[in-house]
């Protein structure tokens, strides 16, 4: 049994202007100790997929169908009281913005502690020790000197590093990080990523990378989910998406990155602009920007297709491929 | 170190079509911002100090950094929209100086910025947005030509005519940026400062912004000085990268030479930093860690200001600032250590 099994899951925002299916039937297994990568543009509905799993979505937002076991049990309709313990604890999320994901009136200390004694039994004084020692773990000199400063005294690598710290002071068996290097810089970021490596490999949890940077879904992740529209285009292992992929959403995205082979040539951008999640066509959500559409694409939705037993893609190419070699 | 830099600009061009002269010069620009520290005492933030550089017609420069770096200030005062504290920018082999020499160079210089959403004025009509440039300038005789010139422009940045009267709001970014790219180009200029100008975009959309760069570079012969901090887009669109660090440059080379055998510490270490989009490279890549963080300008360390992150440093990189001296043909680089590391 996988660590976190998410089974065709439905998310929608209830707004004035009608139904968004900001996620639209997504699955996918995460075993224990493994690093998956989400990635997709923005409005793909990477991040709604994560808030969904933590049970953390705004207002208008309601988990519609699906289910979400974590260690076999249901979360969708487990109730708040149950996902209290979970939160933090079995999986806790880290942020893109760790500028205002830390609250500026209280000491870094006094958070860190916070999220310890919430969860642990743990009294003050050895909640402190524990929030020093989760402070060396993250690589932040002189711990006990920082542990009384307030966020504007950390820089923005600083504040990320402290978020993890929090985000692991609990041992959750899943760690959610939402584009959690973006705002910083490509060193801070290179430090950053290193870092989750590490602890990932001495603590063994899994990790959920959401990213829209396949520079960082290949220097991190086991394997891969490619979203679009709020569906799973392709999902496999890291190096089957990036040598083998079989959407065209997904060649698209890596034919239009600068990379250092197609130097000196045009870029092949991907056409048109990201679909509106209001006015969902019929057919498969990327087939009126897709230059290889077919008649298929646009009348009927392409179901998950097994590539091998790495692999899964939903593209009717696959089918036309097929059809061509037999 | 001001010939050598000229004569550098002259040599480390690969592109043919940039053999021609100098038309941006930039010397010893300097710009200080003051710091208030206290009631009567204030102290001088070195945003930018002393950088010399030669963009040459048609070229693409590109300027990387880190945030802070002063890459957008560089810009910035560069088209005056700063009073520079210190030093000289010339364009076409004039200097510029007098208020009238800021207004005819601000009619071939202009600017396209990083962010779409707030580069745009939600009230005004994209048409009165490109349009703001002409008005500015009086560069229409009839209102019918100014509508032609208009659409026109919006043509070539990819925009239907109907979206003319539509406000900025009703766009995505890809499309704002295309706006700002518009409003850029009304009033026919030579030379663009592009500030971050796809960072805000996504990945496929970012792609259809560069090539449009490209093809807008071909057809009006522009000249770019490309401000970005992802290393891998920047390597893309320009010819020579400029690389920057607290206010100084510290790099300057041909744009595969820079990437391929970058030369100073720090390039070494920013390019070793770079996610490369394929796992079996991004397993074997050995990054070159930098101990602590970019130090704050307000306080910047003496001699060499990369000196107190550097794995090679000795004791005479915090006595004195190195010279941005020519290494090589073309190739530019302030470090004291360049032959015992490389």
């Amino acid at each position: 049994m996988a660590l976190l099994e998410v089974n065709d899951l439905h998310t929608s925002f209830f707004t004035d202007a009608g139904e968004v299916r900001a996620v639209n039937g997504v699955s996918f297994n995460l075993e224990r100790g493994k690093v998956l990568g989400i990635v997709g543009e923005s409005g793909s509905g990477k991040s709604v997929t994560a808030y969904s799993i933590m049970q953390i979505l705004a207002g208008t937002g309601k988990i519609v169908s699906g289910s979400i076991k974590f260690d076999g049990q249901e979360l969708v309709s487990a109730g708040e009281k149950v996902m209290k313990d979970i939160r933090g604890n079995k999986i806790s999320i880290i942020f893109q913005d760790p500028m205002t994901s830390l609250n500026p009136t209280y000491t870094i200390g006094h958070q860190l502690m916070e999220a310890i004694m919430l969860h642990t039994d743990r009294d003050k004084k050895q909640a402190w020790d524990r929030a020093v020692e989760m402070l060396k773990l993250v690589n932040v000199n002189s711990p006990e000197k920082r542990m009384k400063q307030y966020p504007y005294e950390f820089s923005g690598g600083m504040r990320q590093r402290v978020m993890i710290a929090m985000a692991l002071a609990c041992e959750p068996d899943i760690l959610i990080a939402d584009e959690p290097t973006t705002a910083l810089d490509v060193t801070i970021q290179a430090g950053i990523l290193e870092l989750m490596k590490d602890i990932q490999k001495e603590i063994g949890m899994a990790i959920i990378m959401i990213t829209h940077d396949l520079g960082v879904v290949a220097q991190l992740c086991d394997e891969v989910i490619v979203m679009y529209a709020g569906g799973v285009c392709e999902q496999g292992t890291a190096d089957e998406i990036f040598y083998n992929p079989c959407h065209e959403y997904t060649k698209g995205l890596i034919r239009s990155i600068p990379t250092t082979s197609n130097d000196g040539e045009k870029l092949e951008p991907i056409s048109g602009t990201p679909i509106d999640l209001l006015n969902m066509p019929a057919g498969c959500p990327f087939a009126p920007r897709c230059d290889a559409a077919m008649k298929i694409c646009i009348r009927e939705k392409c179901e998950r297709m097994v590539i091998n037993e790495d692999h899964q893609s939903a593209c009717w190419m696959n089918v036309k491929k097929a059809v061509e070699t037999v | 170190m001001l010939d050598e830099c000229k004569e550098g600009g002259g040599n480390g061009m690969s592109n043919e079509m940039n053999t021609n002269a100098p038309l941006i010069q930039v010397k010893h620009l300097k710009q200080y911002f003051n710091i208030s520290t206290g009631f009567f005492s204030s102290r001088p933030l070195k945003a930018v100090d002393d950088i010399s550089f030669d963009i040459m017609e048609g070229e693409t420069l590109g300027l990387v950094g880190e945030s802070g770096c002063g890459k957008t200030t560089a810009g910035r005062s560069l088209l005056h929209l700063y009073q520079p504290t210190g030093g000289e920018v010339w364009y076409k082999g004039k200097e510029i100086k007098t208020k009238s020499d800021i207004n005819e160079f601000r009619k071939k210089a202009t600017m396209v910025f990083q962010d779409p959403y707030s580069s745009l004025d939600p009230r005004m009509t994209v048409s009165d947005i490109i349009g703001e440039p002409l008005d500015v300038h009086h560069m229409y005789k009839s209102r019918e030509e100014r509508r032609e010139k208009i659409l026109e422009l919006m043509s070539h940045v990819g925009l239907n005519s109907e979206h003319a009267a539509r406000y900025a709001h009703e766009f995505s970014g890809g499309q704002r940026q295309r706006v700002g790219i518009a409003r850029a180009l009304a009033v026919d200029p030579d030379f663009i400062v592009c500030d971050e100008p796809v960072s805000a975009l996504d990945v496929s959309i970012q792609a259809q912004v560069i090539n449009m760069f490209e093809e807008l570079q071909d057809k009006m012969h522009l000249t770019y000085l490309f401000i970005a901090h992802d290393l891998l887009v920047v390597r893309h669109i320009s010819d020579r990268i400029a690389v920057m660090y607290l206010g100084r440059m510290v790099e300057l080379a041909d744009a595969n030479e820079i990437y391929d055998r970058p030369l100073h510490p720090y390039t070494k270490a920013l390019i070793s930093a770079v996610p490369v989009p394929d796992p079996k490279i991004a397993r074997a890549n050995k990054r070159i860690a930098l101990s602590g963080e970019i130090p704050s300008p307000l306080n910047a360390p003496t001699g060499c200001p990369f000196h107190t992150r550097c794995p090679y440093a000795q004791p005479i990189c915090s006595e004195s600032m190195p010279e941005f001296k020519e290494v090589e043909k073309g190739r530019f680089v302030a470090c004291h250590l360049t032959e015992q590391i490389n």
